[in-house]
Parts: structure tokens; sequence; C-alpha cells
């Protein structure tokens, strides 16, 4: 059973948003698809100051076992970056939600969270998986 | 839903991650990949091998069939138990499968060869046995565990019965014997010391207890790939295949030449390539930016030209990300790899990156 934060946003990339306090939204990948990577071995993290658009990918989180992209569920610019990654990129896997955030983004307009999914929507996903 | 081996209802007890292994379910880790690849260098991991094919050849020119079918002599085989490594090549020289083949008697070899070429390898076996008046017979009920890591002969021996355990223990590198219902070889797909065993279906689960109760960890697919990648060890349909001669992918030292006028399928053609100069080096990298090298990624010698990837990874013992690759022909020492548009710096290394445990390469 993979735990779900019930303040959190969700994508059907398995991935997370968190609204932060200061306009910027933390994004990083959930419990569902840190277990599916496995142990996780290196993040490829974008620069700070770089335009993401929405669906574009921004990172790469490599397992043991293979890549994958992370994408950006937002237009914005790249505000901030997780460089605790660089060294121990399995706090992917121990704090998915937490201090495993990847990257965090300002978003360059309102956010439509018609495109995104809540907690209940992704478990939804996750059951029928 | 593939097929299941003996030990399926055992892994999901010990919360394996099942994935789809050439039609067969099979464990790819019990949690941590990395702990179980850890596990098996510096104490004891077990495998599921139970999906690989074991074909017995019984008859009276067995040897002489064999000595026809693979690239390495059977000739070398002269001690009851011994084991050999070798390709079965086809009619071109390419590589059709990779396997072991364990001298019992005089009129019986057994056969270890992949679960993914299984269909092809009996067709194959059985159309060149017809000539030989070798008899092949597959023994699917028998199942199949490695035991792998520095303690592991230790940690396994009381499941040999003692009648034959202290003669199994003594079994030297790379040979193998009977203990009662068990088949009992020093071989394995790590680098490590360790043991397979072969035995009846019903024994596995059992076994499989014992080996958990002494401490034994159970390891899934994930880890057997990275252990036998840090010990440059190769994988079917990866580092060669049909298209592959062995002398492209590493394997030329499983290549017997002598005597010259020993008939072998796939011998002429392989003489032909042994002669050319600019046949392509198979060999082992080590990334030295920070990234990981995966399969098929494309390797590019400044002025020299292009190769790839055939196995690529994580090395969780050195630390960083390595990989064997099939290159051109030349003097160098270092290359770049095409990771998603970046070249990223490779060192070309002498293989095993890793052995009983130690790095066996310059960091």
């Amino acid at each position: 059973m993979s735990e779900l934060p019930g303040e959190l946003l969700y994508t059907k990339d398995h991935e997370w948003l968190r609204r932060e306090d200061d306009g910027t939204v933390s994004i990083g990948v959930t419990d569902h698809a840190q277990a599916a990577l496995g142990d996780l071995v290196y993040v490829e993290l974008p620069e700070v100051g770089q335009d993401v658009t929405e669906g574009g990918d921004m990172a790469v989180v490599e397992s043991v076992k293979a890549a994958s992209d992370v994408y950006s569920p937002i237009d914005g610019i790249v505000a901030a970056v997780n460089d605790v990654l660089a060294d121990d990129p399995e706090t992917i896997n121990t704090e998915p939600y937490d201090a495993g955030w990847i990257v965090k983004i300002t978003p360059s307009g309102d956010i439509d969270e018609s495109a995104l999914l809540t907690p209940d929507a992704y478990q939804a996903l996750l059951d029928e998986e | 839903m593939g097929s299941k081996t003996p030990l399926y209802d055992k892994h999901v007890e010990a919360g394996a991650r099942i994935v789809d292994f050439g039609g067969w379910d099979m464990p790819l880790h019990y949690g941590s990949q990395k702990d179980e690849h850890h596990a098996v260098r510096t104490n004891a991991g077990l495998f599921d091998v139970s999906h690989m094919t074991i074909v017995d050849l019984k008859g009276e020119r067995v040897r002489d069939f064999l000595r026809y079918l693979v690239a390495n002599d059977v000739a070398k085989l002269q001690d009851a138990g011994k084991a050999l490594y070798t390709s079965m090549l086809n009619e071109v020289g390419g590589v059709i499968d990779d396997l072991i083949i364990y001298f019992m008697t005089e009129s019986w070899f057994r056969l270890v060869v992949n679960a993914a070429t299984r269909d092809k390898d009996l067709a194959w076996i059985r159309k060149q046995a017809q000539a030989f008046d070798v008899a092949v017979n597959e023994r699917a009920e028998l199942a199949m565990i490695a035991v792998q890591g520095p303690n592991a002969r230790q940690l396994a021996a009381p499941c040999i019965d003692s009648e034959w355990r202290e003669q199994a223990l003594d079994l030297k590198l790379f040979t193998g014997m009977e203990a009662g219902d068990l088949f009992v070889a020093r071989t394995g797909y790590t680098g490590e010391d360790g043991w397979e065993i072969l035995m009846p279906a019903a024994q596995a689960p059992v076994i499989w207890d014992r080996l958990l109760a002494a401490g034994v960890v159970p390891c899934g697919l994930g880890a057997r790939d990275t252990l036998r990648l840090e010990a440059a060890m190769n994988l079917y349909g990866s580092d060669m295949d049909e298209t592959i001669s062995p002398l492209e992918a590493g394997l030329a030292w499983t290549v017997a030449w002598e005597p010259a006028d020993r008939d072998f399928i796939g011998r002429k053609p392989l003489e032909v390539m042994r002669a050319n100069p600019d046949k392509r080096r198979f060999v082992g990298l080590l990334l030295e930016d920070k990234g990981v090298l995966r399969n098929h990624q494309r390797v590019v010698v400044d002025g020299v030209g292009e190769g790839e990837i055939t196995s690529g990874g994580f090395s969780p013992t050195i630390g960083r990300s390595i990989a064997l690759a099939r290159v051109p022909a030349g003097d160098y020492d270092s290359a770049h790899v095409d990771v998603r548009g970046k070249l990223l710096n490779v060192r070309i290394v002498k293989t095993p990156f890793v052995r009983n445990g130690q790095v066996r390469i310059e960091l």
C-alpha cells in the first residue's frame, strides 16, 4: 500500500505537487513511483532559472533498473533544485514527499488544477493499475 | 500470467516484486535490489534459477556429439562432475546460446541453457543430435537454486545430506556432483564463490526455507544482473546473439581452436573472423562523469568510430556506472558515451570490475 498525503496534487505520471508559501510549487515523484523504480542511484537536475513547460521533461531519475523522465506538470521557471539528491538520490526512496522533492517551480501563470489529480483521483488511478 | 517455478509462492511470501522474464513470473527484488547485491558480495544470497533449462544428453557418442555442437572442446572434461562454459554457434558463427556443460559419465552429459532461448535451443540440439544417436531429455521437473557469496557454501552445507556434505564442501571451482536427489555444483553468475543446486521440484520450497532460516538473503533478477555485470559475465540477448560471433563478445576464451582438425558448427566462419584485424573489441567501460550508462547507448571513439553499450548500469559495489560495450578495433583507452545527447567521458578498463568482493579496476 503506498502512502498518499492528502494535501498534495498528483499527475497521471506519478508525480506530486505542493504549493509552497513562497508561491513556488514543489514537485517530486510519488511513493508508488519510487517503489516501481527501485533503488535510485542518480538524479539529473535542471538548471535554476531554466524555463519548463507543461508536459516537457525537466529531470531524470535513474534507478539500478532504469532511467525515467520527470515531466513538468506546469509552465514556469525552475526556482530551486534539490542538491541533496546529487549525493543521496535514495532520499527519493526513503522520503518521496518531503526531503525527496526534486524541483521547485515558479509558475508562469495560474495553475490549471483540472489537469491535475486529487488524492482520491490518484488513488483510483493506482487501483486501476 | 506466465510460467511459475516451484518457488513462486515463496517469492510472494517474501514480498517479491514479480516481473515477466522470458515468459516466467520471476522476482525482480524483495524490497531493495542494492541490499540484495551487497548481501551476495559480503555474505550470502540465494536466487531461484529454476526457469533455466536443464537438458540431459545420453548416448554412446555423446562426447563426439558435443565436440561438434559447441565451440569449446568437451575433450577437456576428463574428471566426473567437471563443468565447461561454452557457446553454441550457428553455421555462420553467431551465438545461438551460451551454456554450461557438466560431464556426468562417458554416456551422460548435462547442459544448462538459458530460459528465454529454451525452444530454439532444444530444437537445434535435437536436430543436430540425430546423426549421433544421442537422446535429448529436458529435465523440466528439476528446480534450481543458486546460493552465492563468501559464506554461501558454509550456510548452505546443512541442506546437503551428511553423507555427501564434506565432499560437496571439497568441490573444486567449476565442478559438480550428485548428492542423493540433489546435484550440487560450485558454479554461479555473480563473481562470488557458491553453489548452484539442482533438485526435485518438491524439495525446492523446503531448501528455500532452510536457507532463509540460516540467514541467506533472497535475491531477485535485479541483483543477479548487477552482480553479473560487475563480474563481466555475458548476458545472452544483450551482449551477444545469433548475429554476433563469440570473438566480438569477449568469448574468445570459450573457443577451443586446438586440435585444428576438430570440426565444430561455425568453425569456418569463425576462423575467417579470427584473422580479421578489424573485428570489434568487447570492453569494459567505467563512467568518469556522473550519470548511468545503459544498454544501447552510443559509444563514440574520437577519430576511430562508434560502438554500442551492450550491458550498462550502476555498480553498487563501486558506486559508479559501468558497462560492457562492443567498440571499433583500435588502440585507445578512453571514449565518450552519448547519454541523452550529452557526451560523457568513459575509460576502457580490464574486466572483471569486481571479483570475490574486491573491486578489480583502478578508480
